[in-house]
């Protein structure tokens, strides 16, 4: 017993900062995301004919290509010697080009999450309808008016249930940067492991913990559309007087 | 004679291969309620979307008072804030409050302070009977009560002219004499009024002048009485004998 507590002691230090760093990337990323994945939905929706295909473009290649290809490419591809010349060219120094691997870890997760988040808000936005925005211009608001006052803060209401979906997707998928030598929670684990070999033990712990976020994230994402909720938009009969 | 609030001229409009309008002029006077009727698909919605340029005419001119619509670099938000329009499908804001959805002109198009919109928003509640429903969510309305919301959204920015788009056609039949009320009270005050509808009961107690449409043009024109009862054209006879059939004529009352 005391053996347990002794070897807990020793791995939680470890556990801990790479479940600090799990949550860093996991919110870092769905933030960068947000603010890629809202204004591209907005070009695919509302943009001019060339601003939709540069959006569709960029959620075409996130969403159609393996997270890990996206990986390595921005932390091995970017680092590329033969990328060099290419940055003087433009007057980059070289070493912008080697990213660190937390660096590259928040630039493939959030650009990743960016294109699904992307697809969720233009659902969302076209599940709003035409009627609105043609109500709010007809009372002669501007198209960005109608967007902000109208458009978005129904959207986002309906952008809840597959956000949270994405959230919970994505605290996982952050268990792939291990593999860029990035410490998180996962890559602790693994490196517990590669020294006491009991895997039996910690991947199912690990998993556990994983479990537990997920579980965290829908019960608050589960409060935050209860608070938001639109009385008479349920699905229960509407009161009538 | 002062000049019209509204003001068409030779207007043509298509979508691809379907020309919807085909050059029709018209004209609307301060306080006149025309009525415009005519088979589905015969241009009328889009007639009335060219007023206030929710559709983009292809030639043709539109004057709403003094100021032409369809200049170019017209400020058409402007000229919107003027010209009240009510949908068929009502269109309210549904994550606002009917108090909220009456309030959204003024305060973010005309930048009026929201106490003084509450306050005019309430009035303009209390003109369509729903003082009442003033925190009601739309989802917790029925359709009449929407309707009745939209209109005085409508109203609340004080408008020139009020254009509707088959005001009642999305209803029950049980809830569209409250609409329709509603409606003629704002022609009791005067209001100046473009109406596309099927309900001929209103067209006939209400309107100064019926136009009747069909594929893309003024078919006829003129009073009421003139339209029902002595039209000048055999189409007008024939659609007014078929829609008195098919809606009859109970909505008057």
């Amino acid at each position: 017993m005391s053996g347990l507590v002794e070897f807990w002691h020793m791995i939680w230090p470890h556990l801990g900062r790479g479940l600090v760093v799990t949550l860093k990337l996991s919110g870092g990323a769905l933030l960068i995301g947000f603010l890629i994945g809202l204004p591209t939905a907005l070009a695919r929706v509302y943009g001019s004919p060339w601003l939709k295909r540069l959006a569709t473009t960029y959620v075409d290649i996130f969403r159609g290509t393996p997270l890990l290809i996206q990986l390595f490419f921005i932390y091995y591809g970017l680092a590329d010697p033969h990328l060099v010349p290419l940055a003087e060219a433009i007057g980059l120094p070289p070493s912008v080009l080697i990213l660190s691997p937390m660096v590259a870890a928040y630039a493939a997760l959030g650009l990743n999450s960016g294109a699904y988040q992307a697809e969720y808000f233009r659902g969302a936005i076209q599940a709003v309808g035409s009627g609105q925005m043609m109500a709010a211009r007809a009372l002669g608001m501007s198209r960005n008016q109608a967007i902000w006052h109208v458009v978005l803060p129904q959207a986002l209401r309906l952008a809840i249930p597959p956000w949270s979906n994405e959230a919970a997707y994505l605290v996982k998928y952050t268990s792939v940067v291990y593999i860029i030598a990035v410490p998180d929670l996962f890559g602790e684990a693994r490196r517990i492991m590669s020294v006491y070999y009991n895997q039996m033990v910690m991947l199912p712990f690990v998993g556990f913990i994983y479990l537990l976020m997920v579980l965290g994230i829908t019960w608050v994402m589960g409060r935050v559309e209860a608070a938001l909720r639109i009385p008479g938009l349920e699905l229960e009969e509407p009161e009538r007087a | 004679m002062s000049a019209p609030v509204v003001r068409i001229e030779d207007l043509h409009k298509r979508y691809g291969d379907n020309e919807v309008l085909k050059g029709v002029s018209l004209e609307v006077a301060k306080g006149e309620v025309v009525v415009i009727i005519g088979p589905s698909g015969t241009g009328k919605s889009t007639l009335l979307r060219c007023v206030n340029l929710l559709s983009r005419p292809d030639s043709g001119r539109v004057w709403v008072e003094d100021e032409e619509v369809t200049a170019p670099h017209v400020d058409i938000n402007k000229i919107r804030a003027k010209v009240g329009m009510v949908f068929q499908d009502f269109n309210l804001f549904a994550h606002l409050t009917a108090l909220k959805n009456v309030m959204a002109g003024p305060v973010w198009v005309k930048k009026m302070p929201k106490e003084e919109a509450r306050e005019l928003a309430m009035e303009e509640l209390r003109r369509v009977g729903l003082a009442d429903k003033a925190d009601a969510y739309p989802g917790q309305l029925s359709g009449g009560q929407k309707q009745r919301v939209a209109i005085a959204r409508a109203l609340a920015m004080n408008p020139k002219v009020m254009l509707f788009d088959e005001p009642t056609s999305a209803l029950d039949p049980e809830l569209i004499g409250e609409v329709l009320a509603v409606m003629k009270d704002l022609a009791r005050e005067h209001m100046t009024m473009l109406v596309v509808t099927h309900e001929m009961g209103f067209a006939k107690e209400v309107s100064n002048r019926i136009i009747f449409m069909e594929k893309g043009v003024i078919v006829e024109e003129g009073p009421p009485e003139q339209l029902f009862y002595a039209p000048q054209q055999e189409r007008t006879r024939q659609f007014l004998g078929k829609i008195t059939e098919l809606y009859g004529q109970s909505e008057t009352e």
